[in-house]
């Protein structure tokens, strides 16, 4: 545990160690045990110094898989998660995994070595101005010329990283301040207390009118986003939603902070959300944003946004107030504080919402019909069923890592998720490549439960050498490619908004199974509804990792879709005449 | 509309940056930017001229306040305030019709600060229409304008300062910090 971890760091008397060492001694008093990395010239002394310490070091095959590995270990488990990187192109190939973690506020140090000081700025081997590079996609980033200055920096970007809105950090160690020494002393190496932001404030006067507003409402909608997660507001929301009984619409990173078996939650709302919630936010004459950005994703067009309804916005950032949507009570703190101090505001007597619902439930009328898994097996594959059945089969219960496309908006759709921290996927950035190295890092994070990757064939190969990863450190992941033949979401785009014209989306890949196995781990083809459950279940039970290779229909599409331009409620949806009648 | 920001940063190496990749990334033009020492050890005072809509204020000083450096962001846009600007401009003048520029430089009230056989340098402060109407008058005279060198807005408020600057700094962090709990939504960090 980190406090122990704390303790210890700070009993020890203050001794001389190189740069080096200060790197690992900090890492450990901040309770870090697993890193992701890989090793380079200007961070070789960091990785000399790493046997003498206690922490679990994972090699990778490509930097950005550094990244994404300590962005999953985060997202799983709560923690900041560290990668390690040499100077120059170990530094860059950072930059793609940085950007993930920060348009999804993911808390993550980032350490890199840089040349030696005395040469800096000449252009010499392996030299890049990293710290110019992620200005825009940090929180903050160091640049450390010396010895003395390292535990600091490194202590401040953990406190940087998680406070607040979380989001990555980098610290950048110039290999002669890794070399050189200086006397380490981890408690003096605490950083000032968090100066909060002045604009954060919530006032007696805002909960009052959030009150009211939700007293009055007839039509209201909670709103439920990441920062529902990330505060660990789950119960909060949750008592407001069945005391005011509100029902709950998810953002694609809130999915899982409300169960999806909850009788108010309505599911997800957005581009590919289900139609009903889309329906009921454009009708709703109350939305409570809780820990959400109106993403354009999740918006349509913002001129035609929830025009009937009043907005209560609650959100730690003051950037993200009236960013995108005009709201009426802007309530900028953390979630739970907030809700803490709203819900003895709120009566359990106060709202029958009973009408509501019931209007609700009436337009989800038709939906389950067309819904795929309910059709009879007609002989193809979809995504959809593959997806059923993986959520069927282990009880709803895994961690779910998904790459970026047309699978990862069939996982949303099809995976039902009952708790926080099991479904992660890259929303905000939406990086292909993000599912196998995220997943090794949250099954780091989370050795005991059941990890798998669905990802598509395309987003797979963007990162299949970390497979060399999984075989090196020997662990157990279930990976599912929903393979296509396409970059699917690109193709369904082409489809509906391009006259078919599939330029560049058709998918040359290799057999995934032989490609796994000549990594050392074990595979399987799928072609048919009937395999699928065997295996799954063949995989869950082989003892090492997994990999399904699910050949599924080659032009299926994502519905209900808000395409671009269009407002929330002007969905395409799944055409009535049904491509997978009976013959 | 052109918003005037006043910002307190640290006076570290990178804060210009920092500053300057924000406005980039928030896609917003900067009109001009001036920087320099201020009454306060270790900080620097940034005047931000930039080019956004009346609603983006609350945002562009929100996203300051989270850079690490940024210690008071003020938007004296609407505000009563002092406004002055230098400007040092070359024209092109012989003896034969230099005295016509004298004569702008004594209405304007700027200054001859250097005396050349074939050009001459004024020296202008005051707010920026006074410049801008000095350079169009001289543009519009015999002599051509070489070179205009301009520094940027500089501007304070009258009266009223940014106190909450001067609290945090001569009293220390943690007079801010009483201030801000008798504010009804802070807790104290751990």
């Amino acid at each position: 545990m980190g406090n122990d971890a704390n303790t210890q760091a700070s009993t020890n008397p203050p001794t001389r160690l190189t740069g080096a060492e200060i790197v690992w001694a900090t890492l450990v008093g901040e309770g870090v045990t697993d890193v992701f990395g890989y090793p380079g010239g200007a961070i070789l002394p960091v990785y000399d110094a790493l046997r003498k310490f206690p922490i679990h070091h994972t090699l990778v095959r490509h930097e950005q898989g550094a990244a994404h590995m300590a962005d999953g270990y985060s997202r799983a488990s709560g923690k900041v998660g560290v990668c390690i990187a040499t100077s120059g192109p170990g530094a860059t190939n950072l930059v793609t995994g940085i950007a993930t973690a920060m348009l999804d506020s993911i808390p993550i140090v980032c350490i890199t070595g840089n040349v030696s000081s005395k040469v800096l700025g000449t252009d010499a081997f392996q030299e890049v101005d990293i710290t110019g590079i992620t200005l825009p996609v940090t929180k903050h980033n160091f640049l450390i010329n010396k010895t003395e200055d390292i535990a600091a920096a490194i202590r401040y970007a953990f406190q940087i990283a998680k406070s607040a809105r979380p989001g990555p950090v980098l610290v950048d160690i110039t290999k002669d301040a890794q070399q050189g020494t200086a006397i380490f002393d981890f408690e003096a190496a605490k950083p000032r207390p968090v100066r909060l932001h002045p604009m954060r404030k919530f006032e007696v006067s805002g909960l009052e009118q959030a009150a009211e507003l939700i007293r009055n409402a007839k039509r209201p909608v909670i709103l439920a986003g990441h920062g529902i997660i990330e505060s660990g507001a789950m119960e909060q929301v949750r008592t407001l939603a069945e005391r005011a009984q509100i029902p709950i619409a998810m953002t694609l990173l809130g999915l899982g902070a409300i169960p999806a078996s909850h009788p108010l939650n309505l599911g997800m709302m957005g581009m590919h959300g289900e139609s009903w919630v889309n329906h009921a936010i454009q009708d709703a004459d109350l939305l409570i944003a809780c820990g959400m950005r109106f993403d354009d994703r999740v918006t349509g067009t913002t001129a035609t946004y929830a025009t009937k309804a009043k907005k209560i916005h609650i959100d730690v950032d003051p950037a993200e107030i009236n960013k995108l949507i005009k709201v009426d009570v802007p309530l900028i703190g953390d979630l739970l504080e907030v809700l803490e101090a709203l819900l003895p505001r709120i009566s359990g007597r106060g709202r029958d919402g009973a009408a509501w619902l019931n209007t609700i439930e009436s337009i989800k009328g038709d939906s389950a019909v067309r819904d795929i898994k309910n059709l009879p097996d007609n002989g193809h594959l979809y995504a959809a069923h593959v997806i059923h059945d993986i959520w069927r089969i282990t009880g709803g219960k895994a961690i779910v890592v998904t790459d970026v496309g047309q699978h990862q908006m069939w996982e949303a759709q099809y995976y039902h998720h009952e708790q926080p921290r099991t479904l992660i996927t890259s929303g905000g950035l939406g990086t292909m490549g993000f599912s196998l190295p995220a997943a090794i890092g949250a099954k780091f994070a989370c050795p005991d439960k059941e990890v798998w990757v669905i990802a598509g064939d395309g987003g797979f190969q963007m990162t299949s050498a970390e497979l060399s990863t999984i075989a090196q450190e020997g662990i157990k992941i279930n990976i599912a490619i929903i393979n296509n033949g396409y970059l699917g979401m690109v193709r369904q785009w082409q489809e509906f908004f391009y006259e078919r014209n599939y330029e560049a989306t058709p998918l040359v890949s290799p057999d995934f199974v032989k490609l796994a196995e000549a990594h050392g781990i074990q595979g399987l083809t799928v072609r048919t509804r009937a395999e699928l459950a065997n295996a799954v279940n063949t995989a869950r039970s082989a003892p090492g990792a997994f990999l399904l290779n699910f050949k599924v229909e080659k032009e299926e599409s994502v519905y209900p879709m808000v395409s671009a331009g269009s407002a929330l409620h002007e969905m395409i949806r799944r055409p009535g005449k049904d491509p997978l009648e009976e013959s | 509309m052109l918003h005037t920001f006043v910002a307190y940063v640290d006076d570290l190496p990178g804060v210009l940056t920092r500053v300057a990749s924000l406005f980039r990334r928030l896609n917003i033009n900067i009109h001009s930017l001036t920087v320099g020492r201020s009454e306060q050890a270790g900080l620097s005072r940034m005047t931000v001229v930039c080019e956004a809509s009346f609603e983006a204020s609350h945002r562009i000083r929100a996203s300051l306040y989270k850079l690490e450096n940024v210690v008071n962001v003020d938007d004296i846009t609407q505000a009563p305030s002092v406004t002055r600007e230098l400007a040092l401009i070359k024209v092109a003048a012989t003896p034969r019709n230099r005295s016509q520029v004298f004569e702008l430089v004594e209405v304007f009230r700027a200054r001859i600060v250097d005396l050349a056989p074939e050009s001459l340098t004024i020296e202008m402060t005051g707010v920026e229409s006074k410049i801008e109407g000095l350079i169009q008058v001289l543009n519009e005279g015999e002599g051509r304008v070489l070179e205009i060198c301009r520094s940027g807005k500089l501007t304070m408020r009258r009266g009223h300062h940014t106190s909450g600057v001067l609290k945090a700094m001569s009293t220390g962090e943690d007079e801010l910090v009483q201030e801000l709990v008798e504010d009804s939504a802070f807790v104290e960090p751990e």
